[in-house]
């Protein structure tokens, strides 16, 4: 039986951001800070509700896009990891009386163990082997979660309610708000950690395995520590970002972690342009209110406007918000010359 | 004494007294709540029309449609109904969103007949707490009769405990040495089921030597089938929506292993279920009714379903009348209008709620004849009776007595 | 002991509905070397196609015979009018378009069929099968119609011209074209046969699990699964592997104690992962080697 020859020169699987182009310019932040800051101050508790989410999904692609855009490491999975980092959470809150703010972290690090143990038996494992094995971590989840062994904690079938905290030190401020700049300051805390990851060593040494494993391996990258490394950090991310959901959401059940949230993350690192930070909450905002609008234009077809949709931006831009940026960005420098 | 302006002043205040005093009623208490106007009442709704449940999206296609209709003929005490209904995918965190929306960016008045156990679970809560109608919630779990805890939540349907239990009774006089094995799907409507035949059995709750879950996942139940046949059961319970209930119905046929065969309330629909299964293999399949089966020739004459099969013909001629879901979304719709009509012009939450609780023998056209619904502050139960059935020829063949499954809350 | 031997029957049963899409699975990974989201769906499409010309009148056959053009055809014009453009584009984002896919086909058919269930014929009957209870002759016959599609599906890549031509399109695809193979018309012939045959594999299952617009979901993922397992590149293994994901998840499910009835299809999986960490290209696809 011949052996398949795969040459590995060829285009990786997933391609590589341009350093220059992996994070917005000091003004474009800048700006968009601002209208995350100011923005809740003038709109009612329900969109603060939904800013929130996306915020929280913003957090969850981000970790995608570490895993898969920084590391080229393949992963459907990431519901699995959302779906701990909530339980862990709601399980404290609920049974143990902890409080909020300090479950995020252990939420976190429970999930970066989980996710560095994963990561091990899904070194073998590259592409399409790995997609599968990680769709297969996603599809047990929910049914884990079910499991009556568990049920005293996670409440089985019927999940757990969740308390949503008031503003501290009584100040006047609705929960929703207060909530939504809790999540703001976090997220912004581990965006500029995932920025400087990538810019580190440990973000180069991603790289490498990403564009070429074989060649990074010969340059004495330990890729072993690293694929999983990549793993744990986007698993630790992506439970921080569970935990906010179920605090914003105020519930957890299993029906909430299934396999449509993992390839709806998925869908949102693509939208937001693989690999590229900001873009994630591009990505986000594409999950969270395109269906919504689908939805508008057509109850009977929402899946197929959805669809079509999600063509017609994937036509237009390959690459992802990331693209459209680019072609500002460039604009904007002919206008400068000008 | 009086001089020229004060007279007729007097008199004018005269005339506001004595009308108000004699219709008192009407003037004084139109009372608003947000999503009531002179002209417009705003209904909400949360149904799965994309997901793995989104075979009940027909049910808020069927209540639209139903809305409709009250609209071309007047509206409720003169008001149209705006019926907005979301999607939520069968997904708790969405349809937190949409109750949201729904409650606090469209402003609706109540949210009727929300679908799904997980989405509701997810929304009591936050509705509770905003005091807003969480009204006749489309799922069969027990814990929606529970007006001291949650004041604003009521269910409609029997719920699956008390079906249960009727089914438990029933083997326990009809069987009382059965063998009973039993299929449930493993989410809250099969567990649910399967402690409300366990409670039922009680102390002979060791009637059930064998049980086996599935996912809805699975493609097919088939082996879990034979393996409960192995074990050598006489009874076969089948705890299943409509498609896996179908493949059951259709196995057993074909390992051609007869034992009595009861099946869910919410698979014993002809159109759906027993017909793609087979007329030959369902003779003498057991079930219980709430509600009549739009593909059951005995009703074709019968004053409520003749109403029913008009309004689809005018109002949606595409439904498919054999399918429960559209005479189950007829009939929940009905019922709230029924509801908002005792409400007149006091359409407060409040009000709405009150009148939900003191509903006393109202009938829609779509239930059994005998079944009526019930309500009161300490029962938020509206249907609880039910009405066994047995499969014969090309339709269900009701027997008995009208039982009620009443559960102490 | 006859509980055991029920089992691997019910499970070979039951693995022949996986083994039938696993071919279909393959297929396609061997025109475009990535696996389609959207198979399973636009098998139910098409099985949904025979099931309307049946009910206009059309006898079974002919609506079999129909439905195969018309997959045949549609899988090349979804390729055409929707992937050629994507050719270019990251791999990431031809997913994206498969999920797209999946999406709206699932809604169309939604739409215009509902999602009520309905009953399918098989031209097999539905007796048991020499007298056994676990295998009906429709199961038998569903296996007897998979091997028949293997050993054609061999022959066509061992021995045809044009099936040598797409395993190098796939490949070696700059070898290929140096040769005078239109790779881009291959990745199309590809399509349309995993088309066809996926419609043949939907036309088998649903007389099984019932025609409703999400009947494949659950069965796509077995598919993956058994084709992973078999060997990505054997259609041989993708067969081997639907019947041994269908048996393995039976035995697990009864003789693990307690978790083995609800953790079902999370062991099955778990078995698939080990094998390829251990084998990683599947019990009988071809190693691949990597040179840099």
């Amino acid at each position: 039986m011949s052996a398949v020859q795969e040459t590995v020169t060829d285009a990786p699987a997933v391609e590589a951001v341009p350093k220059r182009a992996m994070t917005l310019g000091t003004g474009t932040s800048l700006v968009v800070l601002a209208l995350l800051i100011a923005a809740p101050l003038f709109v009612k508790n329900f969109i603060i509700f939904q800013m929130t989410m996306l915020l929280v999904y913003g957090l969850a692609v981000l970790a995608l896009n570490i895993l898969t855009g920084g590391s080229g490491q393949f992963s459907l999975g990431q519901s699995a990891f959302y779906a701990v980092g909530a339980y862990t959470s709601a399980i404290l809150m609920e049974h143990f009386g902890m409080n909020y703010a300090l479950t995020l972290p252990i939420a976190g690090l429970i999930c970066f163990v989980f996710g560095f143990l994963f990561g091990q038996p899904a070194l073998r494992l590259s592409g399409v082997y790995l997609a599968l094995a990680t769709f297969a971590l996603a599809t047990a989840m929910p049914q884990l979660l079910k499991l009556g062994y568990f049920e005293h904690w996670t409440g089985g079938v019927q999940g757990l309610v969740v308390t949503k905290p008031d503003a501290p030190f009584g100040l006047p401020i609705s929960q929703d708000m207060w909530l939504y700049y809790f999540t703001l300051v976090i997220t912004i805390a581990i965006y500029i950690f995932s920025v400087n990851l990538l810019k580190s060593r440990s973000g180069r040494a991603f790289m490498a395995i990403r564009d070429n494993e074989i060649a990074a391996s010969a340059m004495g990258i330990d890729v072993a520590l690293y694929k999983t490394l990549a793993f744990g950090v986007s698993a630790g991310i992506t439970g921080v970002a569970g935990g906010l959901g179920a605090i914003a959401v105020q519930f957890v059940a299993p029906d909430g972690y299934t396999i449509t949230l993992a390839i709806s993350l998925f869908l949102g690192m693509v939208v937001g342009g693989v690999g590229w930070l900001p873009g994630s909450i591009v990505g986000s905002a594409f999950i969270i209110f395109v269906p919504n609008i689908a939805e508008g234009i057509s109850k009977g077809l929402s899946g197929a406007v959805f669809g079509v949709i999600l063509f017609l931006v994937i036509f237009l831009v390959p690459h992802g918000a990331r693209q459209v940026a680019m072609v500002a960005q460039h604009m904007l420098g002919k206008l400068k010359k000008r | 004494m009086f001089s020229g302006p004060v007279f007729p002043a007097a008199a004018f205040a005269a005339a506001i007294i004595a009308l108000a005093s004699t219709t008192g009623a009407a003037f004084a208490q139109k009372k608003y709540d947000t999503g009531a106007t002179d002209t417009e009442i705003k209904i909400g709704n949360i149904m799965p029309y994309s997901g793995p449940a989104s075979a009940y999206g027909v049910i808020g296609k069927t209540e639209a449609a139903y809305f409709n209709k009250i609209n071309a003929e007047g509206g409720i005490n003169g008001r149209k109904i705006t019926f907005i209904s979301y999607d939520d995918g069968y997904s708790p965190p969405k349809a937190v969103e949409q109750a949201r929306k729904l409650v606090e960016s469209d402003e609706v008045l109540l949210i009727f007949n929300p679908l799904g156990t997980p989405s509701n679970t997810a929304i009591q809560k936050y509705m509770n707490a905003r005091k807003v109608p969480q009204l006749f919630v489309a799922t069969g779990a027990t814990k929606w009769n529970d007006p001291k805890d949650f004041p604003w939540t009521m269910g409609w349907q029997p719920s699956y405990q008390s079906e249960a239990r009727i089914y438990a009774k029933y083997l326990m006089k009809e069987a009382p040495n059965a063998r009973i094995s039993v299929l449930y799907q493993n989410d809250d409507f099969g567990k649910d089921y399967l402690k409300g035949l366990k409670d039922g059995l009680g102390a002979k709750a060791s009637m059930i030597i064998a049980e086996e879950s599935y996912e809805t996942s699975e493609p097919t139940i088939d082996n879990h089938i034979v393996k409960l046949r192995a074990s050598g059961a006489d009874v076969f319970i089948s705890i299943t929506t409509p498609k896996f209930a179908a493949q059951a119905i259709k196995k057993l046929a074909e390992i051609e292993w007869r034992p009595l065969h009861i099946v869910s309330n919410v698979s014993a629909s002809v159109g759906s279920v027993i017909k793609p299964a087979g007329f030959e293999n369902s003779q003498g399949i057991l079930s219980a009714a709430y509600a009549k089966d739009g593909a059951d020739p005995q009703w074709d004459n019968d004053p409520g379903m003749k109403k029913f099969f008009a309004f689809l013909e005018k109002y949606d001629p595409e439904a498919n009348k054999l399918d429960g879901s559209v005479v189950y979304g007829y009939g929940a719709a009905q019922t709230m209008v029924k509801v908002l009509q005792l409400c007149g012009d006091n359409l407060t939450r409040e009000n709405v709620m009150k009148q939900a609780a003191s509903l006393k023998n109202f009938a829609p056209d779509t239930l059994l004849p005998g079944v009526t619904i019930n309500t009161s502050p300490t029962d938020f139960a509206p249907i609880e009776q039910l009405q066994m059935m047995r499969f014969k020829g090309e339709k269900w063949d009701l027997f008995g007595d009208i039982i009620s499954g009443e559960l102490s809350n | 002991m006859e509980l055991f031997t029920n089992q691997i029957l019910a499970g070979i049963a039951t693995g022949a509905i996986y083994a039938c899409m696993a071919l279909a699975v393959v297929m396609i990974y061997q025109a475009i070397d990535h696996l389609n989201f959207a198979q399973g769906e636009m098998a139910m499409f098409s099985t949904f196609i025979s099931w309307q010309l049946m009910q206009w009148g059309v006898p079974y056959w002919g609506a079999f015979l129909l439905t195969l053009v018309f997959s045949f055809a549609g899988g090349i014009a979804i390729e055409r009018l929707l992937f050629k453009p994507l050719a270019k584009a990251p791999i990431l984002t031809n997913v994206a378009g498969f999920i797209a896919l999946f999406a709206i086909i699932n809604s169309v058919a939604g739409l215009i069929w509902d999602f009520t269930i309905k009953q399918y014929p098989t031209p097999f009957g539905s007796s048991p099968f020499l007298g056994s209870q676990l295998i009906s002759t429709h199961q038998a016959g569903m296996i007897g119609v998979t091997v028949l599609l293997l050993i054609a599906l061999y022959f066509f890549f061992q021995f045809t011209r044009i099936g040598l031509a797409m395993r190098a399109a796939a490949s070696v695809p700059e070898s290929a074209r140096l040769v005078g193979i239109n790779t881009s018309w291959m990745i199309a012939l590809g399509w349309g046969m995993a088309a066809a045959i996926g419609s043949i594999a939907g036309m088998l299952i649903a007389p099984v699990v019932f025609l409703e617009p999400n009947m494949m979901g659950g069965v796509l993922l077995y598919g993956f699964a058994a084709a992973v397992l078999g060997g990505l590149t054997s259609p041989f293994g993708a067969v081997i592997g639907g019947f041994l994901v269908g048996v393995f998840e039976n035995l697990a499910g009864t003789y693990i104690p307690g978790v083995g009835n609800e953790l079902k299809l999370p062991i099955a999986l778990a078995l698939i992962v080990t094998v390829l960490v251990v084998k990683p290209a599947g019990l009988f696809g071809r190693p691949i080697v990597k040179r840099v």
